[in-house]
């Protein structure tokens, strides 16, 4: 397993905890919600920095009210035809306005940084060690897109009527 | 026809670039074939019974002769020597090899095509109304529509990896000829009070184990909006579209299990956050690809010039191709040619190197170059001076390409069927061929008029058979092809979903259950105006359930 944070393989500050169990006393936590539900007042007492993980069946709605609270969201591909994550990640990056750390976990594969990336993630959790070295790569396979992403890259239409907007150079999400 | 500019060139060869790498990846064992699975159904590579399949996109159904003679040279060399053409409005090669794909893609590339979303779970190839730009009734031409669908469903970093494939068709004309409301979004281009043109939108259609009837969702989107709006249905779609079983997770399922009007509702409300922003298609671009729709150089002439009407008049076997293969055309002295695929006895669909050429070199002299691909599995040129139509119609014939059949009982449409898928529990192929045999005469089938007979394997529906005026469905009992049959299906504006007769029949009595049912329509239709499917609209399925069932 390999993390990769803004592009680069780093390392992982944050800790997985399960739905039960002591929570430990040190360290930025993730969760998954069903921890987050039940000892919600006992996560805000530690006063570190709260991680919540969403299973591809959770949407995002179901935390909207709390979403001030978290620094971090990991959304999970349980299988690589799972698809929704993408849809999530759009949602929280565009519709709720999170600016915290979005990470996929779970199934990510070299083939899918480049949707992923383009749906507003920035950290992964990477299961094979060569994909995570080919992360920029992945990244750089295309150089047009037919759709406008989240991170400002011009699309094809805005390149076409638009050519002072010059192609990003891919991974250049800040 | 539209015509790649440089970023269209980069982005196929940066796709050529990509499935390179990762057949590189699957041959070396880096990506296990689970995992290239996905990837390679993406770009139209299906596993069958005997060896991979290869579906290459035709965008809406259009293509040049340039890469009509190119797809030829890949069968060719590639494959068989033949091809095969889809309900998709694609084409099939049934026996390449997978070391060989990424250079039958860079192939493809060189003439601006691809095989990208052919397949899998994701939006497929955009089909649209094989008249487009020449029907009469068009309010417009559907290809332009198609075309800004087409660039932005390629590689949708949020929709790859839907709850199934997901299917879209356009059509301009109220006429349908792309049976929009069988798909997952059908789109007709229409006018608004105000005059201008918009898409109206129906959403949940589709055929497979649950054939439904598309709704209506929206009246008038502004073409400027089709893009966001279309986003907004497929994010709905892709957040909650079911995952838990493959057979209920088309959006038809959605939609009837959560009603039209919610998903209205979430559609309105994932639309009011994304309309009036980065997916609005600027007029500029509109108008860019309008013109690459602008018609021809059409000559001024006269309908039925002298030549053609004396010929029509003289040789009877041309009259019956002029009347079942040729349709109106909107320029006068213009024509639409049908280019039948189904030769009696033939397989639906294919057509060999050779023909695949002549056809190419047909519509450069005949038709400015171009031809399209219909749903039906035949090809049409539609711009062929009235003047010319018998001198194409004797060239055709000398390549066995003149069969007079278009729309009639030995035009079928056939899924491959277990002669090749690997999901099929009957073959489809031999019932059509038997059944087109059956029905050779063609002073028969002309008399018999109207009627389409859709055959499919296994209850997916490939063939299309519950919206066949008679519809054929391969079944298996206890290891043995049987063949249920329904009738009064329909894939046009007035679309319908056929009704089952009763018990199925056996492979070897499928063709006389079919002909009982043609030659008892005959019987009691009204008049020869009266077609097939009236009939059965009008008398319901008792007088056929009698003629076939019934213990005398």
């Amino acid at each position: 397993m390999q993390y990769i944070k803004n592009s680069k393989i780093s390392t992982d500050e944050w800790v997985h905890v399960g739905p039960e169990g002591e929570l430990p006393a040190q360290g930025n936590l993730i969760v998954p919600l069903a921890r987050w539900q039940a000892s919600r007042d006992e996560l805000l007492a530690r006063k570190a920095p709260i991680g919540l993980q969403l299973a591809s069946s959770e949407p995002p709605e179901l935390i909207r009210d709390d979403l001030g609270r978290f620094d971090l969201i990991a959304l999970e591909f349980p299988m690589f035809k799972d698809g929704r994550a993408y849809s999530y990640a759009r949602l929280l990056r565009e519709q709720y306005g999170f600016k915290g750390e979005l990470r996929a976990v779970g199934n990510v594969l070299y083939d899918q940084f480049s949707f992923m990336h383009r749906c507003g993630f920035d950290a992964y959790e990477v299961q094979k060690d060569a994909d995570a070295q080919r992360f920029a790569t992945a990244l750089s396979e295309f150089t047009v897109r037919y759709q406008p992403d989240p991170d400002g890259s011009p699309s094809a239409i805005e390149l076409r009527h638009q050519p002072h907007r010059n192609v990003k150079s891919a991974g250049s999400r800040p | 026809m539209y015509r790649y500019d440089e970023f269209d060139h980069t982005f196929v060869m940066e796709r050529v670039a990509q499935f390179r790498d990762q057949v590189v990846r699957r041959l070396n064992g880096e990506l296990t074939e689970e995992e290239f699975r996905p990837i390679r159904l993406m770009n139209g590579l299906y596993l069958q019974l005997h060896a991979y399949m290869l579906r290459v996109a035709i965008p809406y159904g259009v293509l040049s002769s340039r890469q009509l003679h190119k797809l030829a040279d890949i069968a060719t060399k590639y494959d068989r020597g033949y091809a095969h053409f889809t309900t998709r409005q694609n084409l099939q090669y049934n026996w390449p090899r997978l070391e060989d794909m990424p250079d039958i893609l860079a192939e493809l590339a060189s003439v601006e095509m691809h095989a990208l979303q052919t397949s899998g779970n994701c939006i497929r190839n955009v089909t649209a109304d094989q008249y487009a730009g020449v029907a009469g009734d068009e309010v417009e031409d559907p290809r332009i529509c198609g075309e800004i669908l087409r660039q932005w469903s390629s590689l949708h970093p949020e929709f790859s990896f839907l709850p199934r494939k997901f299917k879209i068709a356009v059509t301009g004309s109220p006429r349908d000829r792309a049976a929009i409301k069988l798909h997952d979004i059908g789109i007709v281009m229409v006018k608004n009070p105000a005059g201008e043109v918009g898409c109206e939108f129906w959403v949940g259609g589709g055929q497979g184990r649950t054939p439904v009837i598309a709704k209506c969702i929206n009246t008038f989107v502004p073409k400027r909006d089709m893009l966001s709006y279309s986003e907004a249905i497929l994010r709905v779609y892709n957040m909650h579209g079911r995952r838990d079983n493959i057979y209920k997770a088309r959006i038809k399922i959605l939609v009837n299990e959560i009603g039209i009007e919610e998903f209205t509702r979430q559609t309105n409300e994932q639309w009011s956050h994304i309309r009036n922003g980065a997916l609005d298609v600027p007029a500029e671009e509109i108008a860019r690809i309008t013109a690459y729709f602008a018609p021809p150089a059409y000559e001024t002439l006269q309908d039925n010039p002298p030549s053609f009407v004396q010929n029509r008049d003289s040789d009877p076997a041309f009259a019956a191709w002029v009347r079942s293969n040729v349709a109106a055309h909107k320029i006068p002295g213009y024509a639409i040619v049908n280019i039948s695929l189904k030769p009696i006895g033939g397989i639906p669909g294919d057509a060999t190197d050779v023909q695949m050429h002549a056809i190419a070199d047909l519509a450069e002299r005949f038709s400015f170059d171009e031809l399209r691909v219909t749903h039906e599995q035949n090809l049409t040129f539609a711009d062929v001076r009235q003047s010319d139509l018998h001198s194409l119609w004797v060239l055709l014939a000398e390549k066995g390409l003149a069969t007079p059949n278009i729309g009639l009982v030995s035009d079928i449409i056939a899924c491959p069927g277990l002669d090749y898928c690997a999901l099929a529990n009957a073959r489809s192929i031999p019932v059509a061929q038997r059944i087109s045999e059956r029905f050779a005469d063609l002073k028969r089938q002309h008399d018999i008029g109207d009627l389409k007979i859709k055959i499919s394997g296994c209850i997916n529906a490939c063939g299309h058979h519950h919206v066949g005026h008679i519809g054929i469905l391969g079944v298996d009992k206890k290891g043995t092809e049987f063949y249920q049959i329904t009738l009064g299906g329909s894939a046009d504006e007035n679309a319908s979903i056929g009704e089952i007769l009763g018990a199925a029949f056996s492979y070897d009595d499928v063709v006389d259950a079919v002909e009982k049912v043609v030659d008892t329509y005959v019987k009691i239709r009204t008049s020869r105006d009266e077609n097939f499917l009236a009939t059965v609209r009008r008398t319901g399925v008792a007088p056929f359930k009698e003629a076939l069932y019934a213990v005398h």
